[in-house]
């Protein structure tokens, strides 16, 4: 028996995510008191595979087949599976990130594995099952959920789970599993990254803003205050809908549900759809000109009055502390 | 070109979420239903596809075939309906994949996720029960010679992907405008096919034991306008988030 983890990495470098993952996987091999394996999948060099360690894997599994340098889920998915056989692993751990939606599943379906998705707290072991608190009706509620199949899945919300350094002396061996052949029938052609942006699901602060800025053409002042807190940015869903922003941008019940550190809302009024999605931040800050907007009764700070005056002076003003 | 829409109903986004009987189950009370907002999508796309014979399937009891009616009259030709609960996701999954398995399809168009439970698992799992690829975010979906072009939603940007069919989708926003039924699909819907069928055995592997609603945030700080010190202040010493 044994708790293995997924750990993603972008061009060889393992995410704040994969660390993340990592921290929880070792938190429930303590429980279980068994060893924790993490596999990474993909061009990973040796030094960067031992950071794994640091969070506390006993060992790390790393495949490095030439097919598997791009993401597909599908074959991805048949390689979780072979490392969970080999692994004897009763718990699989990993992100929740976009890849990560589309891998549990299809590792779960392998596994005939009960899957709690979207978790954000170490859960309880009792026996065989294991129950875990997790936001269900777009961050409107929470439900728990008890998972009794012998074999579980676990994708963990990014930036929910903190980091815990856990120096564990780590082997690294190489996987190499059979790969079917009918896994590579999806291709990547393209990857198009947005360089310099913080990814919107990853970061710890995001600077939202929404129809209160009146156009497109108003968003430098987001982007700058963004900048200087090294933060995401974010719309909210009229603004996507009228192009001022891309969809990816859009966080709300029908977009993206986010969980960072910081919050801060321009100019969004806040509707019911708009709160779902970033209820679970941990702190909200909310600048308005209309003192009845509804966000102000969800947020932990609030500014009434003009953003085109408050935000880069905002902006200038925490140039300075931060120097 | 065979697709098959799937759908699911969910509370209306205005919807309140409360809880009844020692919060072990949701108060439907009052509720109004939609179709859920990205398997509108995905329906809304899949009518845009020429040649395209569309059926539209959903787990659920009687209560859903107006949804299914409306699918009927926003374009699909046939609609289906497995008649049980969708106890969850695993369920769901397999009940759509024994219907492909017996009536197979090219495409298989579902919402990214639901908005109640926000899983995103029956898209990958429908996949994984018939080995089939998947897309799971997908923002733009085209047909050219028997593949699907596609662009998938990842961390920091997008990827560009091609695919063979026959192939699960999760539908996101971009790929298509919601489609709204007129007076003619309306007419129409009320004589296309609605079958019923039963539903498979499924084991249960997991259950929602109960429900919480969030605690109440605090009452707002408000900090004044000149004093943006104080609010920078407030978050690095108080909050430590800066």
């Amino acid at each position: 028996m044994s708790v293995l983890v997924y750990t993603e990495h972008r061009e060889g470098v393992f995410s704040k995510t994969a660390f993340e993952a990592v921290s929880y996987g070792k938190a429930l091999a303590e429980q279980l008191n068994t060893n924790l394996t993490a596999l990474s999948i993909g061009n990973v060099e040796e030094s960067e595979l031992k950071k794994l360690g640091q969070y506390g894997a006993d060992k790390v599994l790393t495949t490095s087949h030439e097919k598997l340098s791009d993401f597909v889920n599908q074959a991805y998915a048949a390689v979780i599976y072979e490392a969970a056989k080999q692994e004897d692993a009763e718990y699989i751990v990993l992100s929740n990130s976009f890849s990560g939606k589309g891998l549990a599943p299809r590792v779960a379906t392998k596994l005939k594995a009960a899957l709690a998705d979207g978790v954000t707290e170490l859960g309880k072991i009792e026996g065989g099952t294991f129950s875990v608190k997790k936001s269900v009706f777009s961050n409107k509620a929470f439900a728990t959920d008890v998972l009794t199949s012998p074999i579980k899945v676990i994708s963990v919300v990014p930036n929910s789970i903190s980091i815990k350094e856990s120096l564990t002396d780590v082997d690294v061996e190489s996987f190499s599993p059979e790969l079917p052949e009918n896994a590579f029938s999806v291709l990547v052609k393209e990857v198009i990254r947005d360089t310099g942006k913080v990814s919107l699901p990853e970061a710890s602060i995001i600077v939202s803003a929404g129809r209160g800025l009146k156009g497109p053409e108003n968003w430098q002042m987001i982007e700058d205050l963004a900048e200087v807190l090294g933060a995401a940015t974010a719309c909210s869903k009229p603004v996507s809908d009228a192009g001022w922003r891309p969809h990816a941008e859009h966080v709300g019940q029908t977009g993206i549900a986010v969980s960072p550190d910081l919050y801060i809302a321009i100019g969004i009024s806040g509707a019911i759809q708009h709160l779902a999605g970033v209820s679970s931040s941990k702190v909200i800050v909310v600048i308005n000109k209309d003192p009845e907007a509804p966000f102000f009764k969800v947020a932990d700070y609030g500014i009434v009055g003009d953003a085109f005056e408050i935000v880069p002076k905002l902006t200038e003003a925490l140039k300075a502390f931060k120097s | 070109m065979k697709i098959l829409v799937c759908i699911s109903q969910v509370p209306d986004t205005t919807s309140k979420i409360r809880f009844i009987d020692d919060n072990k189950h949701f108060n439907t009370e009052g509720i109004q239903y939609i179709i859920n907002p990205y398997d509108e999508l995905a329906l809304s796309r899949a009518v845009e596809i020429e040649g395209a014979d569309i059926t539209v399937i959903n787990v659920g009891k009687a209560d859903t075939e107006a949804s299914l009616r409306k699918a009927l009259a926003v374009g699909a030709a046939k609609a289906i309906r497995v008649d049980a609960e969708p106890r969850d996701a695993w369920f769901v999954a397999h009940q759509i994949a024994e219907y492909v398995k017996n009536n197979p399809f090219d495409l298989i168009l579902c919402g990214k996720e639901s908005i109640d439970y926000n899983g995103a698992q029956v898209p990958a799992m429908i996949a994984g029960l018939l080995d089939f690829p998947s897309v799971s975010i997908c923002r733009k979906l085209d047909l050219e010679d028997g593949k699907a072009l596609i662009e998938q939603e990842i961390e920091g940007g997008k990827e560009v992907l091609s695919a063979d069919l026959p192939l699960v989708i999760g539908a996101a926003e971009g790929i298509a405008e919601v489609k709204i039924p007129n007076m003619r699909g309306i007419m129409s819907a009320r004589s296309k096919p609605l079958e019923t069928i039963e539903p498979i055995d499924v084991p249960q592997l997991s259950h929602i034991e109960s429900y919480e609603s969030p605690q109440p945030r605090e009452a707002v700080t408000l900090i004044e306008a000149n004093n943006l010190d104080e609010l920078i202040a407030q978050l690095h010493n108080k909050s430590k988030v800066i």
